[in-house]
């Protein structure tokens, strides 16, 4: 290690610091809002002393949102169900398919494949609004339209392709040469692909899959236009704490809270195995 | 048991042919070296052999079967790969288990037969360990011993002491000669060491650019290359070459060097009156006093002692640098003026032009795989 001078250090943690408050800052903010009500977070200036109140929690929790104007019914428990059942399922589904869709392309060059591959990568470029419209028209047409697979299958154009590509990358790092030993061990190649290919990119189709889900969940857009109120993911239902007597910041800090805390658990649950990466010890060296 | 016939092979890769209609037969029980300068197509062939890769022309049989359209699993033989190709997410012995379990053996079977292959090998110690735990060396013998655990009739060894460090690479040329003859496999072992292919070889095949160009055993090689380059690959230090024309007089055919003529023993005809090239083997000259008939001025440059042999560098009267080998303790020159005399036996006559040695009896005949 190489010596350090007292004032290199400090400039170092204050540098640290600065983009750490800078990143944070709304995170926290958002944290200190959801403990308050809409009186004391809209005081000016704004006040970092607070009596906290767990009261947003509550009407979130309980679904009874009271406002100026009255009790209101909010389906916040709902649209968080949604969202983990919409996420999951369409990941999921997302893996089974392009798992082994993936192993395709990275190791078998047929006619079109690479066309085919970038075919489904475009999907991402073509901006959702784009291809709402048409989408929308036809899901009714198939009855599609306001169903629980109908949104999956939407879904589908953010996971997908997201999968194929970050999980192709980690079948091709895998050497050839490990899994043909495996042939000629005598095993097939559906035995080589789920004993050497799949665990050997678990990493990387882990982080995929983590990928996805947080693409997933942050999805507004597909919702809001193909799913009503039964159906809604959280992004869109916390439109609903928009209200005729004003916006309700406490609840909508409190339900912001509620929402980032899955994808922020499966984060740091999941980096753990992300970052043990691929153990690649077999290949010379 | 399992005899390898290769008939025809062609293997494209775009526009370049790798392997050119290239025919060979391993015997039951053999070992067979593949040796070569890299891209010479030695690896290509041991994968379609594997089942890995498939040929674009031409027939495999294994043990008399056609296995040209069988897919690797069902070819039945053991492969060590030069980069090991070991499963970097299961323990040493897990890994050499594999073709037991592919065998669906039991767990019983599973774990004699790997350590028992692991006691031979010696890494019955490591085999809780993962790959990246294992050294070189270790991972390498880890690699052989998955080849060669489940008993294959026909083992495919790519260069596998490639990666290896000396001390191990010479500890192994020892050893696996016994190792292989003890399975009675039949071998093809690739590799780019002539000393490795000269210990372990019952055959040795020189490809180069896809093609077999000397089939022959290792003596055959080594005493009658079939040209220039063969020549040039094996032994160390390396043969000399100098460019003759043989004259004949009373006395039979004779080469000038340095203005000595040097009489040849041996069928030379062919090569009287052609611009040759002339191969001595540096252990095929020796110093000798000064008027000894057929003597040659040298002029010693440098001295090189090697343990076993002492090698010294020298110079002819017309500047051309020639190597003399000789075993430690025996009498030579280390400096200044000298003479040396050359074993006309041993001496090795190759057409100028095209590098092919001239008179050369063993002609290869590689349809049959055979050197006549």
């Amino acid at each position: 290690m190489e010596h350090t001078s007292l004032l290199e250090r400090i400039l170092r943690g204050i540098a640290l610091a600065l983009v750490v408050i800078f990143f944070m800052f709304p995170i926290v903010w958002i944290l200190m809002m959801s403990f308050q009500t809409n009186e004391t977070i809209l005081r000016i200036p704004p006040q970092l002393v607070f009596e906290p109140t767990l009261a947003n929690y509550t009407a979130l929790i309980t679904g009874k949102l009271m406002t100026a104007a009255g009790t209101l019914d909010i389906a916040f428990m709902r649209n968080l169900c949604n969202s983990v059942f919409l996420s999951v399922t369409s990941v999921a589904v997302a893996l089974l398919l392009g798992v082994p869709a993936a192993y395709a392309f990275a190791r078998h060059k047929f006619r079109g494949s690479e066309d085919i591959a970038f075919t489904l990568l475009s999907f991402r470029f073509a901006p959702a609004l784009l291809v709402l419209l048409p989408l929308t028209l036809y899901f009714q047409k198939l009855g599609l339209a306001n169903t629980y697979i109908g949104l999956i299958w939407v879904y589908q154009l953010i996971c997908l392709p997201l999968i194929l590509w970050i999980v192709r990358g980690y079948f091709e790092d895998i050497p050839a040469d490990i899994e043909y030993a495996y042939r000629i061990a005598g095993h097939s190649w559906f035995a080589t692909f789920r004993k050497i290919a799949l665990p050997l990119a678990g990493p990387g189709i882990a982080a995929a899959g983590l990928l996805a889900f947080i693409f997933a969940w942050n999805n507004f857009v597909f919702a809001l236009v193909l799913a009503s109120a039964d159906k809604q993911p959280v992004t869109v239902g916390a439109l609903a704490f928009i209200t005729s007597s004003g916006i309700q910041y406490g609840q909508i800090s409190a339900a912001i809270v509620l929402s980032i805390t899955p994808t922020l658990a499966l984060a740091l649950y999941a980096q753990r195995y992300l970052v043990e990466g691929l153990s690649l010890g077999a290949v010379k060296g | 048991m399992a005899s390898l016939e290769l008939r025809n092979i062609v293997k494209r890769y775009k526009s370049q042919t790798v392997l050119d209609n290239l025919s060979l037969t391993v015997a039951d029980g053999e070992t067979l070296v593949l040796f070569g300068p890299s891209g010479a197509g030695k690896t290509v062939l041991l994968r379609l052999v594997a089942g890995v890769i498939d040929p674009d022309e031409g027939k495999i049989l294994i043990g008399g079967e056609d296995m040209t359209d069988l897919d690797a699993e069902f070819r039945g033989v053991g492969m060590a790969f030069q980069n090991f190709a070991l499963f970097p997410h299961m323990t040493a012995f897990d890994n050499i288990a594999t073709p037991l379990q592919a065998k669906h053996s039991s767990q019983g079977t599973i774990k004699t037969g790997v350590e028992s292959v692991a006691k031979l090998l010696k890494i019955g110690h490591v085999l809780s360990h993962k790959p990246r735990a294992l050294s070189n060396g270790q991972k390498q013998r880890t690699a052989l011993a998955r080849a060669l655990v489940g008993s294959p009739p026909l083992l495919l060894l790519d260069d596998p002491l490639r990666n290896v460090d000396a001390k191990l690479r010479f500890e192994m040329r020892l050893e696996l000669p016994r190792l292989l003859a003890d399975r009675g496999a039949t071998v093809i072992y690739v590799t780019q060491d002539y000393k490795e292919a000269m210990a372990l070889g019952d055959r040795i095949a020189v490809m180069s650019q896809g093609v077999v160009k000397q089939l022959g055993t290792p003596e055959q090689i080594y005493r009658e290359p079939a040209n220039v380059e063969i020549a040039r690959l094996f032994g160390d230090p390396t043969i000399n070459l100098l460019d003759v024309k043989p004259s004949r007089d009373a006395k039979g055919i004779y080469v000038g060097l340095s203005n000595v003529q040097v009489h040849l023993a041996g069928a030379h005809e062919a090569a009287v009156g052609r611009d040759c090239v002339i191969g001595l083997r540096p252990e095929a000259l020796a110093f000798v006093d000064e008027g000894t008939p057929g003597a040659i001025p040298v002029t010693v440059e440098a001295e090189t002692p090697l343990n076993e042999k002492i090698v010294t560098l020298a110079r002819t009267v017309r500047g051309r640098e020639i190597l003399v080998s000789r075993p430690s303790g025996t009498p030579g020159q280390s400096e200044g003026r000298a003479h040396i005399a050359v074993d006309s036996k041993s001496a090795l006559l190759f057409d100028r032009a095209s590098g092919e040695r001239i008179g050369s009896k063993n002609v290869v005949n590689l349809r049959s795989g055979e050197a006549a």
